[in-house]
Formats: structure tokens, sequence, C-alpha cells
């Protein structure tokens, strides 16, 4: 085990490496993005301020975001009661279909979305990547919550029933607080996906691009680069504290429902 | 009926679309949004037929494969450490240090690859300061096994998790079974431990290998003309040499290809397991 732990230990050094240069250019004063660095210096982040085009993308992904979340997260819900607590016919089939875009590869949604809205003679704009989002958010959404599902005692429920609650109010004030744990890393974990999805919304977009399609036209930019550093690194930042919090739910989820911790997300 | 609506939904974006893709192959583009609708296979001769084509689905296959392959193998340990290694109370926090570099933009981890990659980049510069190298290496960047070491990195949780989940599922006590009976540690691990494993195993490979075959960032950023993969090539029909069909031709063989792949690796993987789980 000691040697194991020693490659778990280089993996993870790996798995980081990326995310810890990424500060270091940030700070670093220099525009070239190598070794040695140089000053330490604050002026990418203020020079973050002055891109008026970044803003609107990083409003436009945060509105799809939420809206993809919100959507994923609903359909989530539907999907993973129905699969936890009834069996009807063609279920494996149903959602096996519905988890497809987890393992489809996502190019392929992304053109044959583009395929049916451009011949269906709509044109593409932030909705059309909403409905791409949702449909790629939708199976993570679900994994969570059919474990949110699957741990709750349908005695409770009964329980309500038996003391007169109507099914509506018994899913409001039995269902929904105790599987409210993973409601909210689901909300969070879909939000995470369709902020950082790029080839749907690059397909998908049409003219207000999101922060993604936006960061990957900045990349041919070299001048633009530093600001790139600064703006992942604000980017990385958000993304662990919001993970931090989705994994913080999911706990106190699984622990309400008096379950034994298994892992992590997915 | 409470699946309807997801069921709907997944139906409406899902199957209409793949539906409409299949049957846009079968077209002819004519101008930047005409068709001629008339059924033909011309798209799909000329995607088996042209040499450039074929070049790049075996490319993506080779390298979709050769990521698969190590990322699998490189997962694995870290999943036997966790599952095995590791304290059950510390386990859920390695599983989340593991997944946290996933969930960081794909975009700038990918951009970040290049940098340490690059001529004049990190790992060369390293390399050059401890006096292991005179001048960079330059097949780092910009050719397949740049494309293979980024694609490695970003699906690195997508294998550990599965297999992870597969080993937590063994009843320990088959471990001590299988000591107790004389057999060694190397011998437990083969006989016991990895053939239990085998669904997670599988689980991985095909969780990697389909969507990096159909990759596209990487390719385009750090691929160079050795490293393009068959999405770039999709992408190219549909939103610069304007031949939808062409593309769409192209992608339904890809998917075509990969299903093909993975049935027949969920086959064989099966009949491997069961075949193991018989003799035991």
């Amino acid at each position: 085990m000691k040697g194991l732990k020693l490659y778990a230990i280089l993996y993870l050094i790996f798995l980081y490496a990326p995310i810890f240069l990424l500060p270091l250019f940030a700070f670093n004063s220099s525009t070239i993005i190598a070794f040695p660095l140089q000053s330490f210096t604050t002026q990418w982040f203020s020079a973050l301020a002055d891109i008026p085009e970044m803003h609107k993308a990083v409003l436009n992904s945060l509105r799809i975001a939420a809206t993809s979340a919100v959507l994923a997260t609903s359909f989530g819900i539907f999907a993973a009661m129905a699969s936890t607590r009834y069996r009807f016919p063609a279920q494996k089939g149903l959602m096996g279909f519905i988890m497809l875009p987890l393992v489809l590869p996502e190019i392929i949604v992304a053109v044959s979305l583009l395929v049916v809205i451009v011949n269906a003679g709509f044109s593409t704009g932030a909705w059309s990547v909403i409905a791409g989002h949702t449909l790629i958010c939708t199976p993570f959404a679900i994994a969570i919550l059919q474990s949110a599902f699957a741990s709750l005692d349908p005695a409770l429920e009964e329980a309500a029933f038996d003391l007169g609650e109507t099914p509506a109010s018994t899913f409001r004030l039995v269902t929904l607080p105790l599987v409210m744990p993973g409601i909210i890393s689901a909300l969070l974990i879909s939000f995470t996906i369709s902020m950082d999805e790029f080839i749907i919304a690059f397909f998908l977009t049409g003219a207000d691009p999101t922060l993604p399609v936006y960061l990957f036209s900045m990349l041919r930019f070299p001048k633009l680069l530093p600001a790139v550093m600064a703006l992942g690194t604000l980017l990385v930042l958000a993304s662990v504290v919001l993970l931090t919090i989705a994994e913080y739910f999911r706990r106190r989820g699984i622990k309400r429902a008096g379950a034994k911790d298994t892992g992590g997300f997915l | 009926m409470l699946i309807s609506p997801t069921a709907l939904y997944a139906l409406a974006l899902l199957a209409i679309p793949l539906g409409a893709i299949v049957l846009i192959s079968f077209w002819t583009q004519t101008g930047v949004r005409d068709f001629d609708t008339t059924l033909t296979g011309a798209n799909y001769v000329e995607a088996l037929s042209d040499p450039i084509y074929r070049a790049l689905m075996f490319r993506s296959l080779r390298i979709a494969g050769l990521v698969t392959l190590v990322t699998v193998l490189a997962a694995f340990p870290i999943a036997y450490f966790v599952s095995f290694g590791v304290p059950a109370q510390k386990k859920s926090l390695w599983i989340f240090l593991i997944t946290i570099p996933f969930w960081t933009s794909y975009l700038i981890r990918v951009f970040l690859w290049k940098v340490i990659l690059g001529y004049n980049g990190v790992f060369n510069s390293g390399l050059k300061v401890l006096g292991v190298i005179d001048q960079p290496l330059t097949f780092l960047l910009y050719n397949a096994n740049s494309v293979v070491i980024t694609l490695a990195h970003a699906y690195a949780p997508f294998a550990i998790l599965p297999i992870f989940v597969a080993l937590e599922k063994i009843d320990r006590s088959l471990l001590e079974a299988a000591r107790d009976l004389g057999e060694n540690r190397v011998m437990t691990f083969l006989r016991v431990t990895l053939p239990l494993a085998a669904p997670g195993v599988i689980a991985a490979v095909l969780i990697v290998f389909i969507p990096t075959i159909g990759d596209y960032v990487t390719p385009e950023l750090i691929g160079g003309p050795g490293g393009t993969m068959i999405a770039n090539m999709i992408q190219a029909q549909f939103l610069r040499l304007n031949n939808a069909p062409l593309g769409a031709a192209l992608a339904v063989l890809a998917m075509l290809i990969v299903s093909v792949i993975a049935v027949a690796f969920l086959v064989l993987g099966s009949r491997a397991s069961g075949a193991k789980g018989t003799r035991k």
C-alpha cells in the first residue's frame, strides 16, 4: 500500500498540475505564458474589467446555466422518482435512452440539434443552447437524484398519506425536504456543466457567445492570454466553491437519510 | 406516468435530431441552406472511399483506443488504493479531490497542457534546468502524443469512479476466504479481485472511449496537423465547408463504428467475466 500511496500522490499532482499553473501565470507580469516567471502583478485581473464583450458572455452563460440547471433538475426529479418508485414497461430502455447523452460524443448532439433547428427554419440563440445543455445535464441530475430518492424511506410518505395528506402536500411537506440536498447538488452540478460546456454552445449559440465560446476565440490572440489566465483563475475558484457547497449538501442528504457514504458524484 | 416529461424531452431533443441527421446524410447540399432531398448514398461512398476521411477515422480510433488504455491502466491503481488503502471516513475526500480538476474549465485545462508541453513549456524548461536535455523536446506538442496526454488527464475521473464503485462492492470476506484457502496476495488479486472488478473496468473503458473519439477541443487546440480527429472534420463540414450532408454522413459513420466497438467490447467483456465467474 505504501507504493500505491506514493503513486496516488503523484497521480494527484498530475491531475492538479494545470490548475496550479493557472494562478502562477495570472499573477505574472510577463505577457508570454512561459517560465521563468517575472514579477507579481494584479494588472491582468483589472484588465478583465475593461472587456465588455466578456462581461456580456459571462452574463449570457450565467443565464443559460441557471435556466438549464433548473430545467435539467426538474426533468431529473421526474425521471429519478419514476425509476426508483415504480416499475413500468420499457423502463430500462427509456431510462437508458434518457441517460444516453452521458456517453454520446457531444459533437453528435451539437450537429444533430443544429440540423433540426436550421431545417425547421428557426435561428439559433440562447434558447437552443439551453435546450442542448438541459439534454446533457439531465443524466447527471438523474444520477444524483436517484441516490437521493433511493435512500428515502417510502414508509415516511405512507405515514403522511395515512395522516390525511394529499399526494401533492406529501410531496411538498415530506418528500421535497428530504431530497432537497440532492436537488441542490443536482442544480449546482448541472449549472457547473452548462457553464463549462463548449462544443454544443459553439454550434448553437448564434450571435451571443457563451463564456467558453468567447474564451475559445480569445485563445487565438496571444495578447489576451494573460487575461485568459486571470479569468481562468477566477473560474476555477468559482467552481471549487460551488462544488464544495454541492458536496456539503450531498453528504448532508446522505446523513439525513441515515445511509452510508459511498463516494462522490457520478 | 412520471417519467413522461423527461422521456418526451429526450425523445424530442435526442431521437428526432438523431433521426434527422441520419436522414440528412442521404441528401445533397446545393446551396448555403438548400438541399436536394433526393436520397442518395453518395456521401457515404465519399466518406468511405476518400483516403483523408478514412485516415482521420482510423487516427481517431487509434487515439481514442490509446487514451482509453492509458487512462484505465493509470486509473486502476488509484481506484484500488482509495477502495482498499484509505480509511472509510476519508474515501469521499479522496474521491472529491480526484473529481475537482474535472469540474474546472475544460478549455483552460487543455490550453494549460499546451503551456506545459510546448517548445518553451514548463516541462521542457524544467528538464533543461535539471540538465536532462539541451534542446527542447519537440515530440510533445502538436501531435497525437499531446492529444493522448491531455485526454488521459481530462477523462481520469471517468475511469477512476466506475472502477472504484466496482471495487467497493466486493465483499471483503471473499478476499479473506481466498487467503485462508492458501492463495497468495497476487493470486487473490488475479483470481478474486480482478474478475469482480471487471464490470467497473468495462464501464470505465466505454465511458472513456466513446466521448474521446468525438472530442473536438483537444485536437483543435493542441493536436496540430498530425493530431486532428474526426470531430474537427465534422465541424469543418458543417460550419466552414458548408457540406452538412457529408458532415452528417461522417457523424453517422462515427456513431456506427463506436457502437459496434462498444457492443463487441461489452459482449467480450461479459463473456470473459462470466467465464471467470463459472470457474470460481
